[in-house]
């Protein structure tokens, strides 16, 4: 095992006793911060993983109920949804570069895995913005019908964790330039990757769900 | 500039007990797992952009199969970007996983099926009553 390969387990003080029963069973020392702060973070990914799939249940309810209107299959435009995947899913190479280059003290692995991520996050989102105005535009905005309300409820609201995603970004950039590799830093870096590579788990079932099959199949 | 020199790798700056930098080969390990789950990933969402469209293939099949690479899909990106493996020292993020995956189940389904015989058994918009 080695020291990347433990997840949000990832900084493990004591790597001598993994792999062995007592490790599990051993409450003597409690186990590091980085360890717990994953831990905990991991708990709210769920949560929120959870709360996605409630919009997801609500969009497959409603999604033949378009009261007259366009359906998925007039108003996708599949070329637009693979450049999204593929910036998102960069997006998370990137930022998977970005947290070892931060537990590595690697700065120049740190600083440029961030700002890729953030341009290809911000590249998501002007393609994605860029998409809901045309849709708005052309009389499909989240009032047309069911259909849509469910449409612009789950994809926006993934929208809006990758703008958040993307603000949390930066101030994870200011703060590594402003107090360094500090511990505690570092574990609000892990953090944040968590959550990016979380919100890449969410987009692959929306363009499954709600692109592929919506325009497609 | 000089509040980045101060925290070069291995500077002899205090670190916590579990926190000291990985060294070379481990940073390159790192990077390897990373480029094989976006290989996989990649491979993965080309195949299902492809098949969504193809008429190679029995039409009917096709969302069975989107739904199953999606899952494929997720599963790389758990292994090689977020790290939840099956080691003992990844036993509890394994269980949440477990316990929200029960709970999304439970949603979807739940929902799908009380909504679908909720709209089986209403009274049709159109017909006149009675």
């Amino acid at each position: 095992m080695t020291a990347f390969q433990a997840g949000a387990g990832y900084g493990d003080d004591r790597p001598e006793e993994r792999g062995s029963p007592a490790a599990i069973f051993d409450h003597a020392d409690p186990a590091s911060k980085r360890i717990i702060v994953g831990y905990g973070f991991w708990i709210f990914l769920l949560s929120d993983i959870v709360m996605f799939s409630t919009f997801f249940a609500t969009y497959a309810v409603l999604v033949n109920e378009t009261a007259g209107g366009p359906s998925g299959r007039d108003l996708f435009n599949l070329h637009n949804v693979a450049i999204e995947t593929a910036c998102l899913l960069l997006s998370s190479f990137t930022c998977g570069l970005a947290a070892i280059g931060a537990r590595a003290h690697n700065a120049v692995m740190y600083y440029g895995g961030m700002v890729l991520t953030c341009l290809l996050g911000l590249g998501f989102l002007s393609i994605e913005i860029h998409e809901f105005a045309g849709m708005i535009a052309q009389g499909a905005g989240p009032t047309r019908s069911a259909f849509l309300s469910a449409f612009f409820t789950l994809v926006g609201c993934h929208g809006l964790h990758v703008t958040l995603g993307t603000l949390w970004l930066l101030t994870m950039i200011a703060q590594v330039f402003a107090k360094g590799f500090r511990s505690d830093i570092l574990r609000r870096v892990l953090c944040f990757a968590l959550f990016w590579h979380t919100l890449d788990i969410i987009w692959v079932a929306i363009f499954t769900v709600v692109y592929l099959l919506g325009a497609g199949a | 500039m000089s509040s980045i020199d101060d925290y070069e790798p291995l500077g002899g700056a205090d670190h916590a007990p579990g926190d000291e930098p990985a060294r070379g080969r481990e940073v390159w390990e790192g990077v390897l797992g990373y480029l094989i789950g976006l290989a996989l990933a990649i491979l993965l969402t080309a195949v299902s952009f492809f098949i969504a469209g193809t008429f190679l293939v029995w039409r009917p099949s096709i969302p069975i199969a989107l739904v199953v690479l999606a899952i494929a899909q997720i599963g790389v990106h758990l292994v090689f970007f977020l790290h939840i493996t099956t080691g003992p020292d990844n036993a509890n993020n394994v269980l949440a996983l477990a316990f929200g995956v029960l709970i999304v189940f439970l949603i979807l389904v739940g929902s799908l099926w009380i909504m679908y015989n909720l709209n089986q058994n209403m009274t049709p918009m159109n017909m006149p009553m009675g």
